[in-house]
């Protein structure tokens, strides 16, 4: 019988499988992790959520964490129809969004987001241009479309600024990062506000619209005498030239790790309960006043118990062993303030009420 | 596409008689029937679940704006405003344009390599340009970026602003990306497919009528002229149909230099917007119902225009098919 030939080298070859993997177990840790949390959401935390699932793997082989960076929008409506464990989401929920969703979910702050203004200007490429938040607006309103427009000259003291027009290079995606800076814009100018608004997406009075922060950098890069605005730990990584933005204390701001934390514990004293909160053009003399919290979205009540305590855990850990992480991806950490808020949502989520003993001691209030 | 393979199959092929669809008694040549028969369905029924969808989900923006969606002019996400008509304009005018810079380039470019070419030079040509077809659009875009859009403002648009300001085409600041570099990358996309394909549909036509024209003393030009275009015309106009609906579809190149603004303007200097580009930057943070209606919408529109489209071009090719020849008008 020829035909059952190749039915016993299959069997054989199963049973070989199957015999490797009897093996395994006699290792020390668990061949597979015994849970698997997926996440889905913003793309702006992306490098610094995969070192930490990379990190905490080390340490907590049975626990897998997957995330997806398939932008803020993409993870509220998975988290929504549940089906993710947790979203990631730069700009808060809005309460219509909260009111689809089926349950109580919980903001959690993980680490901090800047914008940076850059720009590409003949012969400015070694100094610094500084903005006043009403000359930012009136750039990207257009009504400012000229680099030797006499307010940015008054800003900008004793440096050449070419009689060239202003290209304006926006995201054409939507994006937390234009949340942010719209958001930014918005809160300074009643201008802004009334014309354009804040949001994700919105319509942008003037100049070129382009994908994405590499998008908006190449454009940018391709084009002598334009501005745009790009996710801080890109600014960095790529080395523009970034502008100086008055805060609201009078102060030019340089958009540094130290500044942004600065600006988030300038809140620390009002934040609300829930931890929705715009931390633009906060009332600090160090703060840089274009940042924003970005968040892990969970929801308080978690159906799973086990799957609910590893994501407390993984979570706690980010928190603590984890914000020594962020600086060297160019992320500002929490303010201690805010991780002391955030311990106490993670106690308050259910079934789980406080992380487990496994959880490294040290980091223990 | 369906239309240009079937003007293909018209000058190639033997039609060949199907036989009755139930009529054949061998077994194993019934279940390959239902077997293919099966799959055709499926592409059917995909058309079908994927309109339905569509349009199931564009239900809110259909009952909220009505018509007026097709020619609303603004698109304000944040005051949940939309229109569709710039990304309309959009995606036909750049289609428009491309085809307008690559149908002749390309015609030429088939002409020389099945008509002029000597041997040795076709296959390498050939190859090159079928490879052309086979870039990333991403890499096009990155490539237009950096290259095609700062040499398209310093060396084309800057003397075009300088000499014909006046006219509305060429008015406005030049800044390279815009109208004009949407449509001239989107006419670098389509040739290799328009150029490539019409070569072989001329390759096709027998090289008896190319003797008998040569034989009655025409010129090369004449030959191709009254003999070999007018046979392969209905496979050329499949051919830029081709063309026409990558450029319709053409997402990631096109949104990386057009500048993606919502608006309507005559001038090619200024930045415009496509159908395929607002889906594909704002669905993905599109949180509002109302909003992820309205790209759906969009979607929709678009899988309208290019169905009318084609539905237009197998018409052309229909009524070009039944001319009389070319060569015997001449």
């Amino acid at each position: 019988m020829p035909r059952s030939l190749p039915l016993a080298a299959l069997l054989a070859l199963a049973a070989a499988a199957c015999k490797r993997e009897g093996a395994a177990p006699s290792e020390d840790r668990p061949a597979r992790p015994a849970v698997s949390l997926q996440g889905a959401g913003a793309t702006f935390p992306y490098p610094l959520y995969s070192k930490w699932i990379f990190e905490y793997g080390k340490q907590r082989p049975e626990i897998r964490v997957n995330y997806q960076s398939i932008g803020s929008g993409g993870g509220i409506r998975q988290l929504i129809e549940r089906t993710v464990d947790f979203g990631a989401t730069d700009a808060p929920m809005t309460d219509q969004e909260l009111a689809k969703a089926s349950g109580r979910i919980v903001h959690l702050p993980t680490t901090l987001g800047a914008v940076a203004v850059t720009y590409q200007v003949r012969g400015l490429e070694a100094s610094s241009l500084q903005f006043s938040p009403e000359a930012l607006a009136g750039v990207f309103l257009g009504e400012i479309a000229r680099w030797d427009d006499p307010e940015l000259a008054e800003l900008n003291p004793g440096v050449p600024l070419p009689a060239e027009p202003i290209t304006v290079i926006h995201r054409s995606d939507g994006s937390g990062t234009t949340a942010i800076f719209t958001g930014y814009l918005a809160k300074v100018s009643p201008g802004w506000n009334e014309k354009v608004g804040a949001g994700k997406s919105v319509r942008f009075p003037s100049g070129l619209g382009a994908k994405g922060n590499e998008g908006v950098t190449g454009q940018i890069k391709s084009t002598p005498g334009s501005i745009g605005y790009v996710e801080l730990a890109y600014a960095r990584q790529n080395k523009l030239p970034v502008a100086a933005v008055r805060n609201r204390a009078g102060r030019p701001a340089l958009p540094t790790l130290e500044a942004v934390s600065a600006a988030a514990a300038a809140f620390t004293g009002s934040l609300p309960e829930d931890l929705r909160l715009s931390i633009v053009d906060p009332p600090a003399e160090s703060a840089y006043p274009i940042s924003s919290f970005s968040y892990v979205l969970v929801y308080e009540q978690q159906p799973d118990p086990v799957k609910g305590q590893a994501l407390v855990d993984f979570l706690w850990w980010a928190i603590h062993e984890g914000q020594a992480m962020a600086p060297q991806l160019d992320y500002a950490p929490l303010p201690e303030a805010v991780v002391r808020k955030v311990e106490e949502k993670l106690r308050s989520i259910s079934p789980s009420k406080r992380p487990s003993p496994l959880q490294g001691e040290g980091s223990w209030p | 596409m369906a239309v240009s393979v079937t003007a293909l199959g018209r000058l190639s092929l033997p039609r060949r008689l199907a036989p009755a669809f139930w009529g054949e008694a061998h077994l194993g040549d019934r279940a390959f029937r239902l077997c293919t028969a099966a799959f055709a369905a499926g592409a059917l029924l995909t058309l079908a679940a994927l309109a339905l969808q569509m349009t199931r989900a564009s239900a809110l923006s259909l009952r909220r704006f009505g018509p007026g969606f097709v020619l609303g002019t603004e698109w304000d996400p944040v005051r949940e405003s939309f229109g569709a008509l710039p990304f309309l304009f959009g995606t036909v005018v750049s289609s428009a344009l491309a085809l307008l810079i690559a149908v002749p380039v390309s015609l030429g470019a088939a002409i020389f390599l099945s008509e002029l070419a000597p041997g040795w030079l076709r296959s390498p040509i050939g190859f090159l340009l079928e490879l052309l077809a086979a870039i990333p659009s991403v890499v096009y875009g990155l490539w237009g970026i950096f290259v095609l859009a700062p040499w398209l403002r310093d060396t084309v648009q800057r003397p075009l602003s300088g000499a014909l300001g006046g006219l509305p085409f060429f008015s406005g600041t030049p800044r390279g990306f815009g109208m004009m570099a949407g449509g001239l990358i989107l006419a670098i996309m389509v040739l290799p497919t328009i150029a490539s394909v019409s070569r072989e549909v001329m390759r096709a036509v027998p090289v008896g009528l190319r003797e008998a024209a040569l034989a009655l003393g025409a010129t090369r030009w004449e030959t191709v002229r009254h003999s070999v275009l007018p046979s392969a015309r209905s496979g050329l106009v499949g051919a830029i149909i081709l063309g026409l609906g990558r450029a319709l579809g053409e997402t990631m190149a096109v949104t990386m230099v057009i500048g993606n603004r919502a608006e309507i303007s005559a001038s090619l200097f200024e930045p415009g917007y496509t159908m395929a580009s607002v889906i594909a930057n704002e669905f993905t943070e599109a949180a509002g119902d109302l909003y992820l209606s309205s790209l759906a919408e969009i979607g929709l529109l678009l899988f309208g225009v290019t169905l009318l489209l084609n539905a237009l071009a197998r018409l052309l090719v229909w009524r070009i098919a039944r001319l009389p020849d070319g060569a015997r008008r001449a």
